[in-house]
């Protein structure tokens, strides 16, 4: 068949070019990685939400998913490795009215930096995390993590993981998030709406999102390529909105339970401690201005 | 007549397949030609049945493509 040519109009531009530093493209994910679909997703929901970006800030940690900061043009940090959230904690104490995202991986937010998520949630900081879970280390060669399913053949174990694993969404509601979510990189629609509900939902929100890891997981357990992964994703997962999240767990080839799990009000940080402030010094407490230039 | 078009980047593809696989009317195809890093972008087949859902621009991982509708 001879291929079609379409009149394409002057001006047409890719909505996700106003928010990416194009300068740096092409990024450095691999053929058949999700980051880029999530990334996709998170500017449809920055659009979408109609929120002032001279006051949204991105932090990302160390890793594959870490290297969104650097290609997102907003005000984004690049942070040392696991330490994303104190970072981002930092940001939202010194100016509460940035609206700060925090987008990194499964290694950097629930290895090295799991303590700091924990507490970040159970003080219910107003920060939106955003967890791609590729389920391995991918920048670092595919090591297990501690989302690596039982009998996954990885780098660190090649006769296959046994190690019982994090259920994140869980981890998160037991600690005290205010939103719970789950999708996969092939519920694209939905994982954008509900990044736009985050971004108007006040205190910790946190959405995991599956994604393939072509070169590293799924090479090693012969399980095709990120095309694959996709079609995996569309027929194992389940929507279930508001599913218990202890029975959300994940494993290898079984079914994945998406949708939102928790969506809850808790006075958050700020609010608690001017409130605590406020009742014990009285007249004496006075909030320092945030200080912003722009 | 189409209600949309979708534009293609051929440059910055890496061959995924994702915007072939998940086009919801099917206008798009992975081409035989190769880009200049030896990947085989998409080319549209059916232009005629594009509704410019911009579906594909949601998928791909490599901001290489999108769809939009034509302005009435």
């Amino acid at each position: 068949m001879t291929p079609t040519t379409l009149e394409i109009p002057d001006g047409a531009q890719n909505p996700v070019e106003p928010f990416l530093r194009m300068d740096r493209m092409p990024h450095i994910w691999c053929p058949g990685c999700g980051i880029g679909t999530t990334v996709n997703c998170f500017t449809r929901a920055l659009l979408d939400s109609k929120v002032n970006l001279d006051k949204v800030a991105i932090v990302s940690g160390i890793g594959c998913t870490g290297r969104v900061a650097g290609y997102a043009r907003l005000d984004s940090f690049h942070t040392t490795h696991g330490r994303a959230i104190p970072f981002a904690t930092g940001m939202k104490l010194a100016n509460p009215e940035l609206q700060v995202v925090v987008y990194s991986g499964d290694g950097d937010l629930f290895a090295i930096g799991g303590n700091h998520f924990i507490h970040a949630a159970r003080r219910n900081m107003d920060l939106k995390v955003i967890c791609v879970n590729n389920m391995t280390y991918a920048m670092t060669g595919g090591q297990s993590s501690s989302t690596t399913p039982a009998h996954v053949i990885s780098a660190t174990a090649p006769y296959g993981a046994f190690e019982p694993t994090f259920n994140l969404v869980a981890l998160a509601e037991a600690a005290g998030a205010s939103y719970v979510a789950r999708w996969t990189t092939y519920h694209v629609k939905q994982l954008s709406r509900s990044m736009e509900e985050v971004l108007h939902k006040k205190g910790f929100c946190f959405i995991e999102v599956l994604s393939p890891c072509p070169t590293l997981y799924q090479r090693r357990n012969k399980m095709g390529d990120g095309l694959d992964a996709m079609k995996y994703y569309k027929q194992a997962s389940k929507i279930r909105n508001g599913a218990p999240t202890g029975e959300c767990t994940l494993s290898k080839s079984g079914e994945i339970v998406v949708g939102k799990f928790v969506d809850r009000d808790r006075p958050d940080y700020l609010e608690l401690l001017r409130a605590q402030m406020t009742e014990a010094l009285g007249e004496r407490y006075v909030e320092s201005e945030a200080s912003c230039s722009c | 007549m189409a209600k949309g078009f979708v534009a293609i980047t051929v440059e910055r593809c890496k061959g995924c397949g994702f915007c072939v696989e998940f086009c919801p009317t099917h206008v798009l195809s992975l081409s035989s030609a190769f880009n200049s890093t030896g990947y085989h972008p998409p080319h549209v087949v059916a232009a005629e049945k594009c509704s410019g859902c911009d579906l594909c621009g949601m998928y791909c991982p490599d901001f290489a493509i999108f769809g939009a509708r034509y302005a009435r």
